[in-house]
């Protein structure tokens, strides 16, 4: 059997009363992309925080390669980090940079890269997601489709092993989602990254997932490939599947960012 | 959950009357960690000013934020501090005939006291409290964990450049206010109401001593930390407030930055000149 990358077992986490996550149990493999699905507010964001570090649970385990991150040394946790890159659904990006400087920051800070190499890598995954021209601007200047995209742009230009996107195609046209499901998927095939995506572009983002999960109140109802998805028996999975098959004719779901 | 939240308040407030010795206790121990984290918030910045590469583009940007925009109004409040010092320390010493003194009592009063402690308070005001207010915001954007999970230390890129530019900053600005303070004492002691001049400044001459200065210069460096840290410290966990979250915490986390720093520059203030006295 294969060994899990990373893998959540029997994982709690409330904050006050409002229990988030009732024993989530997860496993992700290296080298595949990994899609959560689920209800809005119904802990995504939370759960893929959790694997960075940014959340730490009440009780339970994650496991990175078998080993608990919470018995991780200091050492260990950053050469993890430094390995994996998050995408924020709220873009996260720094509002007193320009979009130059917050794509090139991870690189400017963290590697000893020349200013040319830096600019060579940025300019290109600039390229890559049609962002260009608005290197001097700010991000409040931008749409939020296109600050979407700069946060991808920031996210990937490390070449990380290990990405975490949190609902990366929410709020893009049809073209660009499909341009940022590709570039996901050609980064897969380049480099065979390990990804997890949150999402709610169902049935597109099937295309280049190997496995969905969905969470449902707090716990993993349903782990497997997307064709096992379809086929599943379970009364939730079949509503929130079909939900939202005959919510939208053409396939393309737009779910409102809150609720 | 509303309920909850009002029956919450109605208790601790209530608990307060039924039981004050309780209450102290928590309210004390409450102080005693927070200023425990405060103290271990700075001492990590203050280390990770020295890390390697250096900041030295960011420091200078905040010495342009912190330091030279405040020069403007540092002179302003000089000014009229020295030039109000001169009017009152005029009228009093003429009553006891030796108003020759006002020199003295202008320059000694500003370089141990005034000089530091208010351009402390001016720089908090312009400068603190936009500090607490950016470094809030970027709290509750997610740019302080998005640092995070670019292996980036926060305190390091947001903290450590702000508190080397303070550092560098305040003496210089507290001397600043000095000099024009002294001046601001001349126009009106002297210009103004009539004492010669070079007695003026003789008396300063006479009467200063070194220790004067270098007093004032240890408050300045303090201040320098006790407001960079107060105000970062109170941005950089405006999401644990309990009272007001998002833009009402900001606006919270910035007040109260405000009002502690400028309540601990006092309380230290006293603690050092009885210290250095
Ligand atoms: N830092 C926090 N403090 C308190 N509650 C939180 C925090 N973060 C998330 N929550 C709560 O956790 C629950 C799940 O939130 P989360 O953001 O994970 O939802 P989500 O599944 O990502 O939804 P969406 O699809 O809308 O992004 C929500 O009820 C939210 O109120
Ligand atoms: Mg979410």
């Amino acid at each position: 059997m294969r060994e899990p990358f990373i893998q959540f077992k029997n994982v709690y986490k409330s904050f006050g009363e409002n229990h988030v996550l009732n024993g989530a149990d997860l496993s992700i493999y290296k080298g595949e992309i990994t899609t959560i699905i689920g209800k809005s507010g119904g802990g995504k964001s939370v759960l893929l925080k959790h694997i960075i570090g940014l959340i730490e649970q009440d009780s339970g385990n994650i496991l990175f390669d078998g080993q608990p991150l919470s018995n991780m040394k200091k050492a260990e946790k950053k050469a993890l980090k430094r390995k994996c890159s998050y995408m924020f659904q709220g873009t996260a990006l720094f509002d007193s940079l320009t979009i130059y400087e917050n794509i090139a920051l991870p690189l400017k800070e963290t590697t000893r890269l020349s200013d040319s190499e830096i600019n060579r890598r940025v300019k290109d995954k600039m390229d890559q997601l049609d962002l260009n021209d608005i290197d001097e601007k700010y991000p409040s200047q931008l749409s939020g489709g296109m600050k979407k995209r700069v946060a991808l742009a920031r996210a990937l230009v490390t070449d990380p092993e290990t990405v975490l996107f949190d609902e990366p195609t929410t709020g893009l046209d049809p073209i660009r989602k499909k341009s940022v499901h590709e570039m996901i998927s050609n980064y897969q095939l380049k480099f065979g990254f390990t990804g997890v995506v949150v999402s709610h572009d169902i049935p597109d983002i099937f295309h280049i997932s190997q496995r969905v999960a969905m969470l449902n109140d707090g716990r993993i109802l349903f782990e497997g490939s997307p064709d096992k998805l379809a086929q599943s028996s379970d009364p939730a999975v079949k509503e929130f599947i079909q939900g939202l098959y005959t919510g939208n004719d053409n396939g393309c779901i737009q779910t409102d960012k809150k609720n | 959950m509303v309920l909850a939240a009002i029956r919450f308040v109605i208790m601790s407030q209530l608990s307060v009357l039924l039981n004050p010795i309780t209450a102290l206790g928590r309210w004390i121990i409450f102080i005693v960690q927070e200023m425990g984290r405060i103290a271990i918030f700075f001492f990590k910045s203050f280390y990770l000013m020295f890390s390697r590469p250096f900041q030295i583009k960011k420091i200078l940007q905040q010495i342009h934020f912190i330091g030279s925009k405040s020069v403007f109004v540092i002179c302003l409040t000089g000014a009229f501090t020295g030039m109000v010092l001169g009017l009152q320390g005029y009228h009093t010493l003429v009553k006891f005939g030796s108003s020759g003194f006002l020199g003295a009592v202008v320059a000694l009063s500003l370089i141990r006291e005034l000089g530091p402690v208010l351009a402390a308070i001016m720089v908090t005001g312009r400068a603190g409290s936009a500090i607490a207010a950016e470094v809030g915001i970027m709290r509750i954007s997610e740019e302080i964990d998005a640092l995070d999970t670019m292996d980036i230390n926060p305190l390091r890129f947001l903290v450590s450049p702000k508190l080397a530019a303070a550092l560098i900053s305040m003496p210089l600005l507290t001397a600043l206010f000095d000099v024009v303070g002294i001046i601001g004492g001349y126009i009106s002691g002297s210009l103004l109401l009539g004492i010669s001049g070079g007695i003026y400044f003789s008396r300063i001459e006479t009467s200063v001593e070194m220790a004067d200065v270098t007093g004032g210069f240890i408050k300045s460096i303090v201040f320098a930390a006790v407001i960079v840290t107060i105000c970062c410290f109170q941005g950089y966990y405006t999401h644990t407030r309990r009272e007001g979250f998002g833009a009402k915490g900001v606006s919270l986390s910035t007040t109260s930055a405000v009002v502690i720093s400028c309540v601990i520059i006092l309380i230290t203030d006293y603690v050092l000149t009885s210290l250095l006295l």
